[in-house]
């Protein structure tokens, strides 16, 4: 690593680094090698930023290799209000779809975490900000169906600077009472649910599913809220104090279980599962 | 009651209906005095209002409809609540931190039949909208909601939810204490609660904080009402970068009663009074409590377990995506 930080430093130019081999931590300004980010699970080894993983990087990292098999994939966006606006919705999901190889924001299946099955529903942020529609809501209610069905604990991954999604109206917001309603039904099932929140899980998405788990864990440093920290600075017209809205704020603050480096993510979530569930890994 | 005619200031599009209101109230007075029959004047003087009035309040712009969802002399949830309910007691606290007086809640009847009630609560006068903070909750008034909640389940009590906040308060100390959580708690516990839910969007609907107290068997909303998955305003402000494109957004968000039954976001909508919730609140009430007494007549006739099977399936069944 020390090599490594010699070498760079007399050639830091922004753009033409950050574009190739290089990235730039948003935590500490720091210019790291992708490789060595990738090796450490995007995390940057000076300030333990935890960088945003895609979808297909969070399964990579939290399941056995090759046992992700993704449920309800034909699952697709429509544009129900028409949305008009200056960026229409239908172009936005072009977009968004070329950007992420993703038809929403969110992903779901059946894996094994060594060797424990698991229903694991991941959101990626990257998509429309992660917000919450009316694919995410049936995905996620279809998600705890077949936990129920199949007796498996659900893991949810969230992160979502966007809440219920603007283009779809009331009908996102209505996600939120959706997704409500199939951990109310789960209840009865006697199964695990652990909600992950991940830089950033904001507005709607916290507000119901992700807020509602039975244990609630966090990466570190993660923006977790209600309302985003520039409208609630507008709002009351003052500063926010330090380190607010973070996983560790909330952590102090009674409002999650605990917070986990990416790296103990893992090993974690296990042995959730495996004190909620019995012994060995039966199923 | 005050329904504070003549106090309020007209919007614009309100005063071809405002005067045809007043020439009827001058024949009326004419009439009294002088002994003349006018009825039959009365008469097309009334059908004109109700052309003019149907013809307004059909054209009225998405924004429009928001001016008059907060407008200031609407008829509040202690207002309704007042005016429908016999026996009102009100319930405060959550026992854990305060009394917040944006949500307010209690017992009391609709005709024969004992309700408890939840509502968001906005203030009139200057002192009484900062003490109510302009109808937006902090977590300890979801918290009273779900104390509530539970005692209405105990006692087997139906609940009627009156919905009027422009959206959970965005603070410091609101983060603090778990907005978040304190709404999801609330989505959760009213997908599970044994007893009939009836909703009715009765001002602003305004987003999650709306919502938290929102999930319901049935959810009506007065004509005049919006809901909303952001405010105008704030969708403004992230789409178009301004804030004055509000009404813009008001349209592209489908959020007037008619454009929300099309979406079955709502199951109802109850017209208003001829010049507008604002302008006749005893007529409003009276309108409220027969959509929910007869909502809760048809809802208690449902076993428990179908009524909350029910429930959950409705929601179950909202949104709209492709499937290959
Ligand atoms: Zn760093």
């Amino acid at each position: 690593m020390s090599l490594l930080k010699k070498k760079r430093k007399p050639t830091i130019k922004k753009g033409p680094i950050t574009a190739g081999l290089w990235e730039k931590c948003p935590g500490c300004g720091e210019i790291i090698f992708k490789k060595t980010l990738q090796r450490s699970l995007k995390v940057c080894p000076r300030c333990r930023y935890h960088f945003t993983l895609t979808a297909v990087e969070r399964i990579n990292m939290l399941v056995d290799k090759g046992s992700f098999r993704p449920l309800d994939q034909g699952l697709y966006p429509l544009d129900p209000l028409q949305f008009v606006g200056p960026s229409p919705y239908r172009e936005k999901l072009v977009q968004n779809r070329k950007k992420t190889g993703l038809p929403d924001a969110v992903v779901s299946g059946k894996a094994k975490i060594e060797g424990w099955g698991v229903v694991l529903v991941i959101t990626d942020s990257r998509f429309l900000m992660g917000s919450m529609g009316s694919v995410m809501g049936e995905k996620i209610f279809r998600a705890f169906e077949t936990a129920a069905a199949e007796r498996l604990p659900v893991t949810i991954v969230s992160g979502s600077g966007g809440g219920a999604r603007m283009y779809e109206g009331c009908l996102s917001l209505m996600q939120m009472a959706k997704t409500s309603a199939a951990i109310a039904r789960f209840e009865r099932e006697g199964l695990l649910y652990v909600s992950v929140l991940t830089n950033p899980t904001m507005a709607g998405v916290l507000a119901s599913f992700a807020a509602l788990g039975d244990v609630l864990v966090a990466e570190p440093g993660a923006l977790i809220g209600f309302t985003g920290p520039r409208v609630i600075r507008e709002t009351i017209k003052q500063e926010l104090p330090e380190g607010f809205q973070t996983s560790e704020f909330l952590l102090e603050h009674g409002l999650l279980d605990m917070v986990v480096s990416r790296d103990a993510l893992r090993r974690t979530l296990v042995d959730l599962i495996r004190v909620f569930s019995g012994p060995s890994p039966g199923r | 009651m005050n329904s504070g005619k003549e106090s309020v200031p007209a919007l614009d599009f309100e005063q071809p209906l405002l005067d045809i209101e007043r020439k009827i109230r001058e024949l009326q007075e004419f009439s009294r005095k002088e002994g003349f029959d006018v009825t039959g004047e009365l008469e097309a003087l009334d059908r004109r209002a109700r052309d003019v009035q149907r013809d307004i309040y059909s054209r009225l712009t998405p924004w429009q409809r928001v001016a008059l969802a907060r407008h200031p002399n609407r008829p509040y949830t202690l207002d309704l609540v007042g005016a429908m309910a016999e026996g009102f007691v009100e319930l405060r606290g959550d026992r854990q931190f305060r009394d917040d007086p944006a949500l307010i809640g209690g017992v009391g009847f609709i005709g024969k039949r004992r309700v408890v009630f939840l509502g968001h609560q906005k203030g009139r006068s200057t002192r009484e909208s900062i003490k109510r903070n302009f109808g937006c909750p902090h977590p300890e008034g979801y918290r009273k909601a779900a104390r509530l909640m539970r005692l209405a389940d105990k006692f087997r009590l139906p609940l009627v939810c009156l919905i009027d906040t422009p959206g959970a308060y965005p603070g410091v100390e609101a983060e603090e204490r778990g907005q978040a959580h304190a709404i999801a708690e609330n989505l959760r516990l009213m997908l599970g609660l044994k007893v009939p839910i009836v909703v009715v969007v009765i001002g602003e609907g305004g987003s999650g904080g709306a919502l938290g107290i929102g999930v319901g068997d049935r959810i009506i909303i007065l004509e005049n009402a919006y809901y909303s998955v952001i405010s105008p305003e704030g969708c403004a402000a992230i789409l178009w970068k301004t804030k004055d494109k509000a009404p813009e957004a008001a349209r592209a968000l489908k959020l007037t009663p008619n454009e929300l039954l099309e979406l079955k976001i709502v199951d109802e909508v109850i017209p208003e009074p001829l010049t507008g919730a604002h302008r006749n609140w005893e007529k409003t009430a009276e309108l409220v409590k027969e959509a929910v007494t007869a909502s809760l007549d048809r809802l208690e006739k449902l076993p428990t377990r179908i009524l909350v099977y029910r429930r959950q399936e409705k929601y179950r069944k909202i949104g709209i995506y492709g499937e290959k």
